[in-house]
């Protein structure tokens, strides 16, 4: 039994859970969702214990370190963890429909590590050899997931409120029926940035304190600090709009929906376009 | 013209203090913070002055864009964003400030009829048994009570984490303190490199602008060394450092590796890059002839030309400590060097320490082998000292606890009135109303079955 093998499967069950949801949107039935959800859970152990096994892996070669040091490791984190959020708010609110538009997320994340990365395990280079990879990689992963699963969120609110405000609603019943009403779509939203922030702010920091202890700079405008910046502005712009009476609903479900692309260009875009202190995810 | 002063002012602080400039400020720096990551900063290279025409290259160092963080329009809005947060603060602290420390104790009907949550039922005894049993109440499965007589009726009230209400206001001072942090280091402190030759010491380091910076006290390396895995990719950069100060050696032989600095007096020495010295070292090399015979042993200089045995000469052309970032398929040190027979064309070629045998494969007359150098090397070191940094971690330590107090914390307040064999009980809670219906629903339950 590999580590790979045990991601393969992992990937597979992200791919049944999803079929299953979107029977569970055509069907109705509740069993189907439950099975979504159950596969879901299902494929987050042989996760977990792939990324364990993964971990073991690198040790048996002799450099251990956690999987987290390259973008397939880190592509295959950010899955863990946006399938870890998803099953906290499946369990704590049950609107299971919401895995629908939550699990293809994480799919495609495996789905793409397993098919176009390097899945090597590899040495760390001297700048990686720190304790601060773990607290880093940890916290902003977890942040950016729960970003994620706010977009999730709030695709699912637009759509909803689309077909609300739309005359011909002949079709209202369906589908859309299954969504959670709208005014708890748009709370699960400002709930999942409500976690997704502090996380986000700690991953900042904890990065600025490696930067200081590698570098003794903690702060150099390097293209992924200012972009892990611009996110946090953008949510933090989110947060204050809450305040403000106008922005519930539809415009903060877009600009939820825009942190999140800004998210997702943090982590990739910077690293596969622009250079930096972060480019380990160039050319593999 | 005193009153329109006073009205301009008001309409200045009142800008200030909106959350809508909050808003357009955050968004504004989130979309001029591209700039930075898309146009190279620093001195711009040639290579790409050569992409962009000449208007947008006076355009952008006009604007600052080449050093886009520090121009003048991007401080600026920092500046008002630090405004906009005090002011914002100071607006409506006070309000907040007033709901912690002189909380209604009071609810009478008008109150009553704002909470959204509130309970209202008969209880058997008399007021005073009442109010008992109800401050023991709250006490058990709430927070201890304030009671207030009034009218003959007991008003009784309880609340949870306050403060947390403060939580926002934290976090705005976090910013502040952050900035602090960062002006402190940027006014009194430095960033700078020095490069030291092994077995040397300095005390004098450069600033990044080139400046001599002294240390006042000697760093020494007394040895560097880089080892490599077997893929070729850098396993480690070490230097061993000592620091002499007043004649005295303070640290002596202190491994500093990537991610492991030095610090002395308040001034850190990171490991960062390393090179060869290029002075004085001696490469050393075995020679035999292919057919028999004992090797020899030669050393030599770079550029010196040694005669061997059979009177042809030997010439070092270049040397490594990797080659593996030439040829890949090999690793360690290796050298080019170049043989000239008495008679007959020069011949250059490669030999590698880490393959004593190489050479034989290239059957020429003498088989060389390589046994490395004792070249000096030279460890290249950033060195920082940055006094605010320590309020930089306050601050951001001060932001981590304000977005705890604001984002998971809740302020739950509860009220009840007791009247003779009437009880009513309303609550609000500052954040997560749906979780405190459900506490206020239990609460309800257990006052039913007392």
């Amino acid at each position: 039994m590999t580590s790979s093998m045990l991601f393969n499967i992992a990937t597979f069950s992200y791919l049944i859970s999803m079929l299953a949801f979107f029977a569970f949107l055509a069907t109705k039935k509740k069993e189907v969702g439950l099975a979504g959800s159950l596969i879901a859970y299902l494929g987050f152990i042989v996760h977990t214990a792939a990324i364990a096994l993964r971990w073991k892996e690198s040790y048996d070669l002799g450099h251990g370190h956690a999987p987290l040091s390259n973008l397939y490791e880190s592509v295959v984190f950010f899955a863990w963890t946006i399938i870890l959020i998803f099953g906290i708010l499946d369990l704590k609110y049950k609107y299971r429909v919401v895995g629908a538009f939550v699990i293809p997320f994480a799919l495609f994340g495996m789905a793409w590590a397993q098919l176009s990365l390097g899945s090597g395990i590899e040495p760390l280079v001297p700048a990686l050899q720190s304790n601060w990879l773990l607290y880093h990689v940890i916290t902003c992963f977890l942040g950016y997931a729960a970003f994620a699963v706010a977009c999730g969120l709030s695709i699912m609110y637009l759509i909803k409120a689309g077909k609300e405000e739309s005359p011909t609603t002949t079709q209202a019943g369906g589908v859309i029926a299954m969504f959670p009403p709208v005014k708890v779509l748009d709370d699960l939203n400002y709930k999942a940035i409500m976690v997704g922030f502090p996380l986000l702010t700690l991953g900042i920091i904890t990065g600025a304190a490696w930067a200081n202890y590698a570098w003794g700079t903690y702060w150099s405008w390097d293209p992924k600090e200012t972009w892990s910046l611009i996110v946090w502005f953008i949510y933090a712009a989110f947060l204050h709009a809450r305040f403000t009476r106008g922005w519930v609903g539809k415009k903060a479900a877009i600009l939820s929906i825009v942190g999140f692309a800004a998210t997702i260009f943090c982590y990739l875009g910077v690293n596969l376009i622009l250079s930096g202190l972060h480019s380990y995810g160039g050319g593999k | 013209m005193a009153t329109s002063n006073r009205g301009f002012l008001q309409a200045l602080w009142d800008f200030f203090c909106s959350l809508k400039l909050a808003i357009s400020l955050l968004i504004l720096l989130a979309a001029t913070s591209i700039i930075g990551t898309i146009i190279p900063q620093g001195p711009p290279p040639p290579e790409y002055l050569q992409t962009i025409s000449e208007a947008k290259q006076k355009l952008y160092q006009t604007l600052g864009f080449f050093d886009m963080y520090h121009s003048w329009w991007f401080i600026l809005l920092l500046y008002l964003f630090t405004v906009n947060i005090v002011a914002c603060s100071i607006k409506r602290l006070p309000r907040v400030w007033k709901m912690i420390s002189e909380p209604t104790l009071v609810m009478d009907d008008g109150f009553q009829r704002s909470l959204s949550l509130t309970h209202d039922f008969k209880m058997q005894g008399d007021v005073a048994t009442l109010r008992d049993k109800m401050t023991a109440f709250l006490k058990g499965e709430f927070a201890a009570p304030v009671i207030t007589e009034r009218d003959g009726e007991f008003h009784l009230f309880a609340q949870k984490s306050p403060y947390s209400r403060l939580g926002v206001y934290v976090v705005h001072l976090s910013i502040i303190v952050i900035f602090i942090g960062a002006l402190l280091g940027s006014f009194l402190g430095y960033k700078g490199y020095v490069n030291i030759v092994e077995g040397t010491g300095t005390s004098t380091i450069y600033s990044r602008s080139g400046q001599p910076i002294d240390l006042g006290f000697t760093v020494r390396c007394d040895k560097f060394s880089v080892s490599f895995y077997d893929t070729g990719a850098p396993k480690e950069f070490k230097s061993i450092l000592s620091v002499i100060d007043g004649g005295k050696v303070v640290i002596d032989k202190r491994p500093v590796i990537v991610n492991d600095p030095l610090t002395y007096k308040g001034i850190t020495f990171y490991q960062s890059s390393y090179g060869p010295a290029g002075e004085g070292g001696l490469y050393h090399f075995t020679v035999r002839e292919r057919n028999g015979g004992s090797p020899v042993k030669v050393s030599l200089q770079q550029g010196e030309r040694k005669p061997l045995p059979d009177g042809s000469t030997l010439q070092v052309l270049e040397a490594t400590q990797d080659v593996s970032q030439f040829i890949p398929q090999f690793s360690g040190p290796a050298a080019r060097i170049e043989v000239t027979p008495k008679a007959g064309e020069p011949k250059a070629f490669i030999v590698f320490q880490n393959y004593p045998n190489f050479d034989e494969q290239r059957g020429g007359k003498l088989v060389f082998n390589y046994l490395g150098s004792d070249e000096k090397m030279f460890t290249g070191l950033q060195v920082a000292k940055d006094p605010g940094v320590w309020v930089v971690w306050a601050g951001c330590f001060l932001m981590v606890a304000g977005c705890c107090m604001a984002f998971f914390m809740s302020h739950k307040r509860l009220w009840v009135r007791v009247r003779n064999g009437h009880v009513t009980m309303g609550g609000t809670a500052s954040k997560n109303p749906a979780g405190f219906q459900i506490l206020f629903d239990e609460l309800v339950d257990k006052l039913k079955k007392l």
